[in-house]
């Protein structure tokens, strides 16, 4: 079946943004890590891309706030937190 | 525990989350006549929550008597299907069971309208439930946990319950773990596909009212430690692919093109034709069976559910809700205990580690303690799907070349296998004897 790029599925979810990212990358760490090809890989709601600078995109908006990429970064590279109480992904069936 | 420290508290217990785990703990202690606060960071109960979800549901009947009957539940599951997935092949164990009916013993489950249930109950019985509240840290003095802070706000308790879920940031904050390794973590992809009720009993061969439960192994991870999964609900079907990090991150796969390949693949699809997609969404499981728990209470706090890290799969069944619901028992037990005794240290509280290792959650957590061990092993996701369907082949491939016995066409198979003799003895043992 057809299931839309990951853009046209997300948008078939519920989101509240409240315009605050909830994830902050230490891209000098990051780079040197090798992280961002592991994040883009990893993240099941693509929310990060490396750009062709080297640096690390965050889409932080499409988060569905699983924490696989706080799993698999090496500790210091990412701060990674919940949204605010009562923002981000709202699911309705889950 | 002073009395002046007692005299000041907003609440006797604060429940952080209000999934399976909160909740039941909420409920049991809301019931026993505490004042309970139900604090959950969604904007309404469920809307954080997401499971596979096959719920073996048999442990609610001790909280909520009738629960399979008034709870919002999708399907009995009276189909059991292991599923070893080849390109281009299958070979399925299907098993079906009109016993697992009556009594019901699992049912499906779609967590957002689950979890809004479950907190209503936690209502009726005197909680207070406080969704869109995100608990940022815990309220600590002398070591010992007085209740939780947001922002500017600081809400006082006894007993802090930590249900907070696989990432527990609540448990970072007390001390009680460490980094899980990522062998021991797993990332769940996950869509709802929309098709009409009767169509999904036609596909699956259901009776009115049961569902499907398939775990799939093969294929469907190209190779990555872990599995994918498609169970019926009412009106739609959750699938998805579970997804072991260490190994994700090892072989270069991309998580999104693993979970698209399974639902894509020749012999999942035709399940989906003339679906449509729902929802879409990821949570992270605990796969790291016993050797993932880590200690459990601190001074005025208890930890339980996924928070606790207690998930089980042992490769034919994977549960989490039911452990959940079992530690809160214990929690709750323990917790109204040490309200009884004014005494919120270790000692006291530490009643809710011993019953729970006393319980089905603790002794089940124990017998399969060698299972992600044993499905670390890559033979399990690679080999062993197209041997099988090897050993099939010469079977049912009858090409005017005279029949061989079984044994010999299985002979033949394992020679052209890569697994060896020698493999197929030990993990045949280590299967019996881990699973």
């Amino acid at each position: 079946m057809n299931l839309g790029t990951i853009t046209e599925r997300l948008a078939r979810n519920r989101y509240e943004l409240d315009g605050v990212s909830h994830i902050e990358v230490d891209q000098e760490a990051a780079r040197a890590a090798g992280l961002g090809p592991v994040l883009e890989r990893i993240c099941p709601a693509h929310v990060y891309s490396v750009g062709p600078d080297g640096l690390i995109g965050v889409l932080w908006a499409a988060c569905l706030e699983c924490g696989a990429c706080l799993a698999v970064a090496p500790p210091g590279v990412l701060t990674w937190h919940y949204p605010a109480g009562g923002t981000g992904v709202l699911y309705r069936l889950g | 525990m002073t009395a002046d420290a007692d005299a000041d508290v907003d609440f006797d217990v604060i429940v952080v989350g209000a999934g399976v785990a909160g909740c039941v703990s909420a409920f049991q202690l809301a019931t026993a006549g505490r004042g309970v606060l139900l604090v959950e960071r969604g904007a309404e109960p469920g809307a954080k929550a997401l499971s596979g979800g096959v719920f073996y549901c048999r442990v609610m009947e001790q909280v909520f008597p009738g629960f399979v009957e008034a709870a919002p539940v999708e399907r009995v599951i009276t189909r059991n299907c292991l599923s070893f997935l080849n390109p281009s092949s299958f070979v399925n164990i299907d098993y079906g069971d009109q016993r697992l009916a009556s009594p019901v013993n699992a049912v499906s489950v779609l967590r957002a309208k689950l979890d809004a249930w479950l907190a209503e109950q936690c209502e009726s019985a005197g909680a207070m439930v406080m969704p869109g509240f995100r608990v940022d840290r815990l309220l600590i003095e002398d070591g010992q946990v007085r209740g939780i802070g947001a922002g500017e706000d600081e809400l006082r308790c006894k007993v802090v319950i930590a249900a907070d879920g696989v990432n527990s940031f609540v448990s970072r904050d007390a001390g009680l773990r460490s980094k899980d390794r990522t062998n021991h973590l797993a990332v769940g992809v996950k869509s709802v596909i929309g098709l009409d009720r009767a169509v999904i009993e036609d596909r699956f061969n259901l009776e009115d009212g049961q569902g499907a439960a398939y775990a799939v192994v093969g294929d469907c991870t190209k190779g990555v430690g872990g599995g994918g999964f498609m169970y019926t609900n009412l009106e739609s079907v959750s699938i998805g692919v579970v997804l072991r990090l260490d190994d994700l991150k090892r072989r270069g796969a991309s998580a999104t093109d693993l979970h698209d390949g399974f639902l894509n693949h020749r012999f999942v699809a035709p399940f989906l034709k003339g679906g449509e997609l729902l929802e879409y969404g990821a949570h992270l499981v605990a796969e790291g069976g016993l050797a993932m728990i880590r200690d459990l209470v601190k001074p005025g706090l208890v930890v339980i559910g996924e928070a606790a890290g207690l998930a089980l799969n042992t490769g034919l069944t994977v549960r989490g809700m039911d452990l959940a619901a079992g530690s809160a028992i214990a929690a709750a037990r323990a917790v109204d205990g040490a309200l009884e005794a004014g005494d919120y240290s270790p000692a006291t509280l530490g009643e809710y580690r011993q019953s729970l290792q006393e319980c089905f959650v603790g002794r089940d957590m124990e017998t399969f303690r060698r299972a992600p061990a044993f499905l670390e092993g890559t033979r399990m996701f690679n080999d062993y799907g197209p041997l099988l369907a090897d050993v099939f082949h010469g079977v049912y491939n009858l090409d005017l070349r005279p029949r061989r016995h079984l044994l010999k066409t299985a002979r033949a198979a394992l020679r052209s296998s890569p697994v060896g003799w020698l493999d197929l003895a030990r993990d045949g043992w280590n299967a019996l004897r881990a699973l």
